[in-house]
């Protein structure tokens, strides 16, 4: 009998610190204490945690280790499988209270979530279909091929609420309802997982962790809007998200969830998928589909709507891998209950990436409604290093920086828009007060004027022009008219440009003016960085006092710009060759190097008089 | 395939995955400290993961727990219900780990010659 099941984290976040070693390490001391045919091992999808990787789970017990490295096997099975008492140095510590977390169910990240499209994940194998079938799996497609109408599914969706995920936040009933009454076939649908924003990875935790729920929500929709063939359009970045769903479409078919006559039905339908190469841009609908007829990736303007003329001109339905896979949910619980979930305007659940500046990174769900208070501070756990929260970006490089006073907003499509950013895909980026504005600004907006087609000059001119703005400002070269001229390309780019990529690419600039216009002034007016991040703005300098004279900033310094003073056991930084790099900052052990931002009043301090360094040359004599 | 057919499947498949569903009604727990090993705990455990298996008995999960404290009576074997109720066994050998299963696992009755303490709901809550 199997008494125990180990779940071991294999998405690709986990598997990149080293979770096949531990599961093969795993399997070979189970095998050698007699314990494998009593403790199972199965490989799952992200469970959300991919900054304490690899991680697994021990089911029955419910006990969450982090970083299982192959090294620690050995003493993990003796402790936990043999004497039966928990490894206490692979036990996560709680951010807040600073206490060892026994089970998954008493860590706030964990037990704060609501899951209804990452429910699988981390759970169920995902190459096994049999573990989804388990779990209710393709149960919701049998029950409406053979029990309901198309129409009838759309009234359910409708009454859902359901908003598409992908960060636009249209109504996905109506939509379907527009493709069902479009006359023209064969029809399409489409699952954008094209996830491209920096910090996003919400589409691959769960196209990693639970493909089938994606490819069933496809077959419902399909059998909704009168399409018989699909496509999934992926990046090829996504490698195991792209493995993972060939082994789900494959089973499938074997099962007699994908091909002809489902369920003893009439209904058909093939599911293909479409690998893309990367370009942000060709998450925009328009290229997408372009880019899935094997053309280049840029985007149309519309109308027409793809649910009038989208693939190879006909009708078609594209929709994120969140909304498909919320699909079957909706279906087996009813409109109702999902629903009851969520604020007014915004059904349901979304699921969320905590990144930058935050104790508990990782893929989190939660409803709608939940304030981003306690987004950072319950889920994601605070702030590390007791830093002060400064700003957290939402929806990626098209979103926007929402300041403190503002954190106690609920997050929905309405409320961010409200405070000049966007939901987007879902991402959160957390800034703590030592990140600066700026620099947030320019290297968001420096992704979209990379990732920008070229097609149309407000985006990619207008981007381009305003980044150098940025590039001046940060280097201190800034004028006072900069920022009325970044608020006027940031307006024509918005409204001139063809797709989203440039209607939203301004964003991050034009927030971060709204709510932190005097970090531009001190910038442009006093040449100075009030985080002290722009590094042509700082100055360091060695406080003669605490100095011991050991000697390692002079030999970590790249440009050797820093020198012994004659006589005496001190250093000392010759600031014109200075680079302002902070490595001689970084490897002081006696905290005596000053770094500053103190703009056009700080005068460098008087030079002394050095001695040669031995073995190595004088980079100047002053 | 057709949605009776899946439905049996389903069934099938939930078996596989029910451990980790954690909703059992009985959880076995056995010492497994120093002197539980030493008194033979671990054959202990084997032979009764075997009987729960040739018995086809599901709704049961097994774990080990550390030193109980009843150093002189190991092995010692804890059952408890979901209800609350804890029925501890001690000195078990082979033969009393297959009637435990048998008797106690299957039919719900406690073996009395061989429980040395029974704990019920209410005095399980007043304990607490």
């Amino acid at each position: 009998m199997i008494r125990t099941h180990v779940l071991v984290c294999t998405g690709t976040g986990c598997t990149s610190s080293g979770s096949l070693a531990t599961r093969d390490a795993l399997l070979a001391e189970l095998k050698k204490h007699g314990l494998d045919n009593e403790i199972e091992i199965v490989e799952t999808g992200c469970m959300g945690r991919c900054d304490l990787g690899p991680v697994s789970l021990v089911h029955p017990d419910g006990t969450f280790y982090k970083n299982v490295l192959a090294a620690e096997v050995p003493k993990l099975v003796e402790e936990h499988f043999l004497k039966g008492r928990p490894y206490k140095k692979l036990l996560p510590e709680d951010p807040t209270t600073h206490n060892a977390v026994l089970t998954q169910a008493d860590f706030t990240f964990f037990n704060r979530q609501l899951r209804i499209v990452r429910d699988n994940c981390g759970v169920i194998d995902p190459e096994n279909i049999e573990e989804y079938i388990a779990r209710d799996g393709y149960l919701a497609l049998g029950k409406v091929l053979t029990e309901m109408k198309p129409e009838q599914v759309i009234t359910e969706i409708k009454a859902s609420s359901l908003r598409g995920r992908g960060g636009a936040g249209f109504p996905t009933g109506k939509k379907w309802e527009i493709m069902r009454k479009a006359s023209d076939f064969p029809k399409y649908v489409v699952c954008n997982a094209d996830e491209g924003d920096p910090g996003a990875f919400m589409n691959r935790s769960v196209l990693e962790g639970d493909p089938h729920s994606v490819i069933e929500g496809m077959a419902i929709g399909a059998y909704a809007m009168g399409a018989s063939r699909g496509f999934v359009y992926i990046r090829a970045e996504y490698g195991l998200a792209v493995k993972r769903l060939h082994i789900a479409i494959e089973q499938a078919y074997k099962y007699g969830f994908l091909g002809k006559q489902l369920f003893g039905t009439n209904f058909d339908f093939d599911v293909e998928v479409r690998i893309g190469a990367g370009a942000f841009v060709c998450g925009e609908e328009t290229a997408l589909m372009r880019s899935v007829e094997g053309r280049r990736g840029q985007p149309q303007p519309r109308p027409p709507f793809p649910a009038q003329r989208g693939l190879w001109g006909k009708p078609t339905n594209i929709n994120n891998v969140e909304t498909w896979a919320t699909i079957r949910p909706i279906m087996l619980k009813g409109a109702k209950w999902f629903a009851s979930i969520g604020t007014e305007k915004t059904k349901g659940t979304k699921v969320f990436c905590l990144a930058g500046k935050i104790n508990n990174t990782g893929v989190a769900e939660l409803p709608y409604g939940t304030t981003l208070r306690e987004m950072i501070f319950e889920v994601g756990g605070g702030i590390p290093n007791g830093k002060k929260f400064k700003a957290v970006q939402t929806g990626g490089p098209s979103g926007g920086v929402i300041p403190e006073q503002h954190i106690d907003e609920p997050i929905d499509y309405e409320s961010l828009q409200k405070l000049g950013s966007i939901m987007g895909s879902g991402g959160l980026v957390v800034m703590d007060e030592d990140s600066c504005m700026v620099d947030v600004a320019r290297f968001f907006l420096e992704f979209c004027c990379d990732e920008s087609c070229g097609k149309c000059p407000p985006c990619r001119v207008g981007t381009r022009q305003m980044l150098n703005i940025l590039d001046r400002i940060s280097k201190g070269e800034g004028e006072p008219d900069d920022i009325g001229k970044l608020q006027d390309l940031a307006a024509m780019v918005k409204d001139t440009s063809l797709c989203g990529l440039g209607q939203t690419a301004p964003n991050p600039v034009l927030t971060t003016l709204r709510y932190f216009r005097q970090e531009y002034e001190a910038h442009i007016h006093d040449k100075r960085c009030p985080a002290q991040v722009c590094r042509d703005l700082l100055s360091f300098t060695i406080n003669q006092e605490k100095c011991v004279g050991c000697s390692v900033c002079a030999r970590s310094c790249p440009v050797n710009t820093i020198f012994k003073v004659k006589g005496q056991k001190k250093y000392f930084i010759v600031e014109e060759d200075c680079i302002h790099c902070g490595a001689c900052l970084d490897t002081c052990k006696f905290d005596s190097i000053i770094k500053a931002s103190e703009g056009p009043s700080h005068t460098a301090p008087p030079k002394p008089e050095f001695e040669p360094i031995p073995g190595r040359k004088m980079a100047v004599t002053r | 395939m057709n949605l009776d057919e899946l439905k049996k499947l389903k069934e099938k498949a939930q078996r596989q995955v029910a451990l980790r569903e954690g909703n059992k009604k009985y959880r076995v727990v056995f010492s497994m400290g120093t002197s539980g090993i030493a008194a033979g705990a671990r054959e202990i455990m084997t032979t009764m993961l075997d009987e729960i298996d040739k018995r086809g008995i599901e709704n049961v999960e097994v774990a080990v727990t550390g030193e109980i404290g009843l150093v002189d009576a190991e092995p010692v074997i804890r059952i408890e219900e979901r209800s609350g109720e804890k029925v501890t066994y001690a000195k078990v050998n082979a033969d009393a780990a297959r009637k435990i299963v048998s008797e106690h696992l299957q039919k719900g009755k406690v073996v009395d010659g061989l429980a040395v303490g029974k704990v019920k709901q209410k005095e399980a809550e007043r304990l607490k």
